[in-house]
């Protein structure tokens, strides 16, 4: 009897000690007062300490960062606490995802400064406003020069020159039920062949020997011949990748060489968006405004492509030398309109599983 | 008893049963229907045989390989044990990313396997089965080994002189005490390769899906509910049912043990079969568990022109760099070793709570052999306790998500909530390291010290603790360990100004180029040492000896 009364009594005094820990250490979702600003994003999310700083010191907020996972995780997260959002801010809603994202009321309406210099092709939600366009980049196949300079072999250009018998056993592609840039691949060829259309290319593509792997990772540092961290020892010399992969694999180079070491197939592009929003019942919300200026500012814009390797969206950012000597500009990237993405997304993917991994 | 139940209650049950609750309510009504739709499905049948099928081979090849391990590292002595012993538990704790990788470079395309003989292992089975007994190789070495070593030879001894053969001596004394102690190794095993994620991820390709893999997408990928929740209910099903017939095992099994200082048993090998032993086991671990973690190590020094530690100098002027990606390898090296430090004093109080509740002598059965029902109630509770081994880890994070976000317990952006997770899965491992070597005490030891006047407090300190003391150590080790490498909770949890060794390795993994490759390596590498560091720094804590006989 008396050992348990003990053992009751030290677990009180442990809970009660446990509780206390929690209670200074808890500082809570959202920002609380109004000094600070919090900001939710996916993993990728990068900004230099600098450009940063300079937003905190002239606004006089304080920028607090929450992190969730990739892109369609840090959705769902956000979807999931739709109403007490995290934060009062969401950064890296991409086309792909952006209907879910509105149907589901996750922003509050607020026109950023600046977006007239935003192309009208990147506004996709020109009419309320709820979210601004921040950053496009584009998935594309890449290829290894050297592989195709030594066969004397051109590289593919288009979705259709994949499918031909010279470059057959040559490409690695991702999951698209697993990685981004997999599912990115996947909606070019439902841009370019149509709803009817797509599964008979892949079929094809199928035939000539595609191989998928799971994430991008995979695919780009073990299988792809053209990537330094491969050390050339990858087999395949075709890869579904970024327009900003070549730039990429430059970066730390010395000497900088004449051209990158990959090139991109630019007739075999998608081209993400990503937005940013104010979120609904944000504790914050006169600093949420602020900070999205902040994103669209040009201070914020020009320090894009080097942090995150994707395209400023506005039009009078200058974008470093890396990209414009080694990167290539896509002119006629795939596109999809969201609303049509998200209400098919799932059964597109689960048509492309049981066509091309069965 | 309280402090256990209360924390799981609140950081695992509530959190769990809310976002299981969401995907099966639909407007206050709960649609059992869905279970039929999904086990319909045959790609579903597929993942659930695919899951059991490669968790029971994973735990047979782990058993096969590293119970004759678990007697080396018990029975002899030779130098450099302890540092052995630290080796063979750093895979364990290596986050699945980078296990992932180093498979992959060594039995890859272009990996060293192929390079030597042509063979390629990455999206088989084998690649697999192979990672998983690298990662579990040392749970059935400490878990084992660790009761092991502390059996008195003495009995067999005595046996033999009594007549026994060799073999039938071990069988009829040996065996019987290492019984609950292999049960749980087995069990730990196979749960973790039942719920096994990064590893089928990475090595599996597209063509293999374990359930776990499955509720993953499920949730985050694709936010369906339903189908997620149901698919949680298949695995928590199938974990009860282990973890119930784990419980019955242990129970058959559990025997007042003579428990000796390890230090005593080991001696030195004898005779031919014994070092044939030793050096097999050396070879086992050798190609095993260090080639893997050897490539690891090479290529964080493979640099562009050769090797040379140009990946390390970047990693260091990482900290410099203008850009909130990069955190100072150090800083995330303090992240993750305060984490750890916090989840392991987390589950060694709840974890030593709730072993001690669990052996209290009033809810053992009592002399008339009936079972009250407050054992009952007890015994479900210690299933209870393994529960978050084997619920996926985004279930709870997004669990965590929906219910702990309203004050007073808003912990959504708390530095506390990290550690919290890690050690709800600390937890299982304190309790069933502390378990058997608790259950062994000989109760008659309390019961005469108590007769002599001793407090309940005072035959705690003097009898039980003396004896578990070096299970504590074990289970602090493991604890600290899992949440060093625990990754897929904290993925999602961890603040991005606070990221741990594992989830920047992730982050750096994820971006194009050799040097951000080279960076991943490079800290793997790092956590690699201070995970074998920390472990080494456990070896050596022995408790001096006060009393000769423990």
């Amino acid at each position: 009897m008396s050992t348990t009364s003990r053992i009751t009594a030290a677990a009180v005094v442990a809970a009660v000690g446990i509780a206390a820990l929690a209670g200074c250490g808890s500082s809570g979702g959202g920002s609380a007062d109004s000094k600070t600003v919090t900001l939710v994003s996916h993993d990728s999310f990068r900004v230099s300490k600098s450009v940063l700083a300079a937003f905190e010191k002239e606004s006089g907020y304080k920028v607090t960062m929450l992190k969730g996972g990739d892109a369609g995780k840090a959705v769902n997260q956000a979807v999931l606490s739709k109403g007490n959002p995290q934060g009062d801010v969401f950064f890296g809603i991409d086309n792909t995802l952006l209907s879910r994202g509105l149907d589901e009321g996750l922003f509050s309406p607020y026109q950023a400064k600046g977006l007239d210099k935003v192309p009208a092709g990147l506004q996709l939600d020109k009419g309320e406003h709820r979210v601004t366009p921040l950053d496009y980049g584009d998935i594309c196949v890449n290829y290894d020069r050297g592989y195709f300079d030594r066969h004397k072999i051109a590289p593919p250009k288009t979705f259709d020159d994949l499918i031909k018998p010279r470059y057959k056993g040559l490409l690695v592609t991702e999951n698209s039920a697993t990685s981004s840039p997999g599912l990115a691949f996947q909606l070019g060829t439902i841009a370019k062949y149509g709803e009817k259309g797509w599964p008979d290319y892949w079929k094809k593509l199928k035939a000539n020997g595609v191989e998928v792997v799971d994430g991008w990772d995979q695919a780009y540092n073990d299988r792809f011949s053209g990537s330094a961290a491969g050390k050339g020892k990858g087999d395949k010399p075709l890869v579904v990748s970024y327009a900003s992969s070549p730039p990429a694999e430059v970066l730390g180079k010395k000497p900088a060489p004449k051209e990158a070491p990959t090139g991109v197939a630019a007739g075999t592009c998608f081209r993400q968006i990503e937005f940013g929003g104010l979120l609904k019942g944000a504790k914050n919300e006169k600093g949420g405004k602020a900070l999205l200026d902040f994103l669209l500012s040009k201070e914020f814009q020009e320090d894009v492509p080097l942090q995150m390797f994707v395209n400023p969206a506005r039009k009078d950012a200058e974008v470093p030398e890396l990209f414009t000597k080694y990167g290539t500009t896509i002119d006629k990237p795939a596109t999809l309109a969201p609303e049509k993405i998200t209400k098919n997304r799932e059964q597109w993917i689960k048509q492309w599983s049981s066509l091309v991994l069965k | 008893m309280a402090v256990p139940l209360a924390f799981f209650a609140l950081f695992f049950a509530y959190p769990v049963v809310a976002i299981v609750g969401r995907g099966l309510k639909d407007g206050g009504q709960w649609q059992l229907s869905r279970f039929g739709a999904v086990l319909s499905d045959p790609d579903v049948v597929h993942v659930l045989w695919f899951t059991v099928w490669q968790a029971a081979a994973s735990t047979g090849l782990t058993l096969l390989i590293a119970l004759p391990g678990a007697y080396v590292f018990a029975r002899f002595d030779f130098p450099g044990k302890q540092l052995l012993r630290a080796v063979v538990a750093v895979p364990f704790v290596l986050p699945t990313v980078v296990v992932g990788s180093a498979f992959l470079a060594l039995v890859g395309r272009g990996g060293l396997l192929d390079d030597l003989w042509g063979v390629r292992l990455d999206t088989s089975v084998w690649a697999i089965l192979l990672a998983h007994v690298f990662f579990n190789y040392a749970v059935v070495v400490r878990t084992v080994g660790g009761l092991w070593g502390q059996l008195d030879p003495r009995q067999e001894e005595a046996a033999r002189v009594l007549g026994a053969g060799r073999f039938e001596a071990w069988r009829r004394v040996t065996l019987p005490a290492l019984g609950p102690a292999v049960a749980a190794a087995a069990l730990m095993v196979f749960l973790f390769t039942f719920t096994s994620f990064g590893v089928v991820q990475i090595l599996g390709g597209p063509t293999f899906s374990t359930l776990e893999v499955e509720i993953y997408r499920q949730t985050a990928d694709f936010l369906d509910l339903p189908t997620a929740a149901v698919l949680t209910m298949i695995q928590f099903a199938a974990v009860l049912g282990v973890l119930a017939l784990h419980a019955w095992t242990v129970r058959r099994r559990e025997s007042a043990l003579r428990l000796v200082d390890a230090s005593q048993t080991a001696r030195r090998p004898r005779g031919r079969g014994q070092w044939a032993l030793l050096w097999g086991t050396f070879a086992v671990i050798a190609v095993l568990l260090l080639v893997p973690l050897v490539v690891l190590v090479e290529r964080s020094f493979a640099g562009p022109d050769g090797y040379g530690a140009v990946f390390y100098a970047s990693l260091a002027s990482a900290a410099s760099a203008d850009s909130t990606f990069a955190v100072a390898p150090l800083d995330a090296l303090w992240n993750s070793l305060a984490y750890g430090a916090a989840a392991t004093v987390i589950a060694l109080v709840v974890g030593g709570l709730a072993a001690a509740a669990l052996t209290l002598p009033r809810l053992r059965r009592g002399p008339s052999g009936r079972t009250p029902v407050v054992s009952r109630f007890v015994r479900g509770f210690d299933v209870l306790l393994m529960l978050p081994l084997g619920v996926s880890a985004v279930t709870v994070g997004f669990g965590f998500l929906i219910t702990l976000d309203e004050p007073p317990l808003d912990l959504r952006a708390s530095w506390w909530l990290v550690p919290l997770a890690q050690a709800l899965v600390g937890v299982p491992f304190v309790v069933r390291t502390m378990l058997p070597v608790l259950r062994a005490v000989d109760s008659r030891l309390r019961e005469a010290a108590a007769v002599l006047g001793a407090s309940p407090w005072r035959v705690w300190r003097e009898v039980d603790l003396p004896m578990v003391r070096r299970a504590l150590l074990i289970a602090a080790g493991f604890a600290f360990a899992v949440s060093l490498g625990e990754f897929g909770a904290t993925v999602f949890i961890a603040r991005p100004d606070q990221p741990t060794l594992p989830v920047a390795v992730a982050r750096l993994l994820g971006r194009a180029g050799e040097l951000n490759y080279g960076q991943a390596m490079a800290l793997s590498t790092i956590l690699m040492v201070v995970c074998a560091a920390a472990l080494l720094v456990l070896e050596r804590l022995r408790p001096i000896d006060r009393s000769g006989e423990f």
